[in-house]
């Protein structure tokens, strides 16, 4: 297994933390970035078009639901539009953010020290998302705690049996654990953050969020074991939760969805754009923010290869899946294929193809998966792939399921575009003010990457009383 | 609110290791009622200090096993009792899909056990303490370690404990105001 701390690396791989720094320089480098680097045009003008775009979607929200989801595209027998392949997208990508946190906490993977607090802010705002989805498709939003069993005049309750409540639990769980991680994690740079700074007003908003926080090594040592914890629980959690998401499908009975490959497959698919994901906020991130030191060249290119490493695990299911649609024999399941392959949306299928599987082979060459340019384009193309996937699953296999007579086409509006590209604008707006307001790398948890964090002192110096 | 009296004495060091030897010589000498405080986490040192064990886990696992039954119990009881529901003849206890809600407030009941146990076992939010009062102490979270020991210790004594942390190579010593 791995040491705690890899800071001595081996040549050819790029160190996690850059030589030089201390425990001061850290912390003064992450919160000079919130505390003292002034707000630059750049940074006002990407705000300013996120929240253009995100005006765009309370408008087409409002009309909604003011309307109905009749605005949208969505028919008999396409009624699951881009609600539901939003709804997984989004989902999806915010399980890199607890993979790097959890999993790889468990791992002892230390290298993911640097990056675990932006990915887990990135699944908080992405799971945010995906969670608008289910409620605007609901048609009477403003009903949805029907969803959760609690006791009513109606003297009615959930179905416990159905996919859809599971999903309800599923992901509320997920939002609420990676909150408390999430926010766990800030509860030391909070105090940092409140030590650093000057001025007044801000010292007593974050010491009010610290809540007064004084790292003594009691309460570290609590701290330590609640992390280890939640690291532990969260880690089967985000396997369950994709899975439970595919459930929705695989437990109906549609062609293309019937299948028990699909949790396994989901899940993959969902760290493969998770990452993705990860590489298209850090990339700019580190460059921008200046933080190449702590998000280094090593992050790039580890990141880049579970890219890979996913990547290859999806092309296993979308294999999979065709040989089993041949081997089943099931005639509506072979028209699947056929449907797939040479039907109206075949072009959506080849583009899923090329995007999610042909492009990212170039990852193979090392010069590609280490250069920033290259490796955001690659990123962008999965997340437009793993999109194209979502919108096949939901998309073509309703439009043509058992009967002839029963058989139409899905085209989406001009208002399901703005509420997916509003969800954009929302995303892309949280991760802006993140930046500005709390500290984007963990200070305490990069401190733990220096040698000198290590205590050296032999057991046998121990004065016995 | 100086006058109402002394918390204890703080000694600051600068590196881990001369902050976990003096944290073993202080509880070698007895002294009990003390406290230490590291920008990161250090597990020398709060075994230094005679901190072995904490309660987050079995509060983590009481909440799981709350979580857990109460979730499988409430979906029994609405499924065989307060509203069964006849599909086809089969059975209203249907045990396998009601394993994916109980999963699931299993890991949230714990998660959250986890969570605000350790925040109450550590005493958060506490907006005010003592040790704040000494201007040094910003740099706990920053690069300096800090030992205090309580002015409450049976050892306690301002003249001879403030000699003794001296005596431990400790950069800079003060009282703490309570």
């Amino acid at each position: 297994m791995a040491k705690a701390t890899e800071v001595e690396v081996g040549e050819q791989k790029a160190p996690v933390i850059a030589p030089g720094h201390t425990f001061a320089t850290i912390t003064d480098k992450i919160a000079s970035i919130v505390l003292r680097r002034p707000i630059t045009n750049g940074w006002l003008f990407g705000l300013a078009i996120c929240f253009l775009i995100l005006q765009w979607f309370t408008y087409a929200v409002c009309l909604l639901f003011y309307k109905g989801v009749g605005i949208w595209g969505v028919n008999i027998p396409v009624g699951w539009g881009f609600a539901i392949v939003n709804f997984v997208w989004w989902i999806g990508i915010g399980h890199a953010g607890t993979l790097i946190s959890a999993i790889l906490l468990l791992l002892r993977q230390s290298w993911r020290n640097s990056i675990n607090r932006f990915a887990e802010a990135m699944t908080l705002f992405a799971v945010a998302c995906a969670g608008m989805f289910p409620i605007f498709h609901l048609g009477r939003p403003w009903l949805f705690y029907w969803l959760f069993p609690y006791p009513n005049t109606m003297t009615y309750w959930p179905n416990f049996r159905s996919p859809l409540v599971w999903d309800v639990f599923a992901v509320t769980t997920y939002l609420t654990i990676s909150l408390v991680f999430w926010f766990i994690g800030l509860i030391p740079d909070l105090a940092s953050m409140r030590d650093q700074t000057t001025n007044k007003a801000v010292k007593f908003t974050y010491g009010l969020l610290a809540m007064g926080w004084r790292n003594s090594v009691r309460h570290w040592n609590r701290y330590e074991t609640a992390y280890l914890l939640l690291g532990g629980l969260a880690t089967p959690l985000v396997l369950s939760v994709h899975t439970v998401v595919s459930f929705d499908f695989s437990v109906g009975i549609v062609p293309g969805w019937h299948t028990t490959i699909f949790p396994p497959y989901f899940v993959a698919g969902a760290i493969y754009s998770g990452f993705a994901m990860v590489l298209v906020l850090a990339i700019p991130i580190r460059k921008f923010y200046d933080i190449e030191d702590f998000i280094t060249q090593r992050h790039i290119e580890n990141s880049a290869m579970v890219m890979l490493a996913t990547g290859w695990i999806v092309a296993y299911g979308y294999a999979f899946e065709a040989f089993m649609n041949w081997y089943g024999g099931d005639p509506y399941e072979t028209f699947l294929r056929w449907n797939r392959l040479h039907g109206p949306y075949a072009g959506y299928y080849y583009g899923l193809l090329f995007t999610n599987l042909i492009v990212p082979q170039v990852l193979w060459i090392r010069k590609i998966r280490t250069n920033p340019v290259w490796l955001f384009l690659i990123s962008l193309d999965v997340l437009v792939g793993m999109w194209l996937e979502r919108f096949i699953i939901v998309v073509v296999s309703l439009s043509r399921d058992f009967l002839n007579s029963s058989f139409g086409m899905y085209y989406p509006t001009r208002y399901d575009w703005a509420i997916f590209m509003g969800t954009l604008g929302f995303f892309a707006a949280c991760i802006f003010l993140f930046l500005r307001v709390l500290p984007a790398v963990s200070i305490s948890e990069l401190k733990t990457l220096l040698p000198e964090s290590q205590s050296t002192v032999e057991h046998e110096t121990e004065v016995h009383s | 609110m100086k006058d109402r009296g002394i918390y204890g004495l703080m000694a600051e060091f600068e590196t881990v290791d001369a902050a976990v030897i003096a944290a073993r010589k202080t509880y070698g000498a007895g002294y009990r009622k003390l406290d230490a405080y590291s920008p990161f986490p250090v597990e020398e040192l709060s075994e230094a200090i005679g901190f072995h064990k904490n309660g987050v886990a079995l509060i983590c696992l009481i909440g799981g096993l709350l979580g857990c039954t109460g979730a499988y119990t409430l979906q029994w009881w609405i499924n065989t009792i307060s509203y069964p529901v006849n599909i086809g003849g089969r059975p209203f206890h249907s045990w396998p899909s009601f394993i994916i809600v109980t999963f699931e407030m299993t890991i949230l009941f714990s998660g959250l056990s986890a969570v605000f146990g350790m925040l109450a076992l550590n005493g958060l939010p506490m907006p005010y303490h003592p040790v704040f009062n000494v201007p040094r102490f910003e740099f706990a979270s920053r690069d300096r370690f800090f030992i205090v020991i309580f002015s409450s210790d049976k050892n306690y004594d301002a003249v001879r404990t403030r000699q003794f942390l001296e005596g431990l190579g400790a950069t800079s010593v003060a009282e703490v105001p309570s």
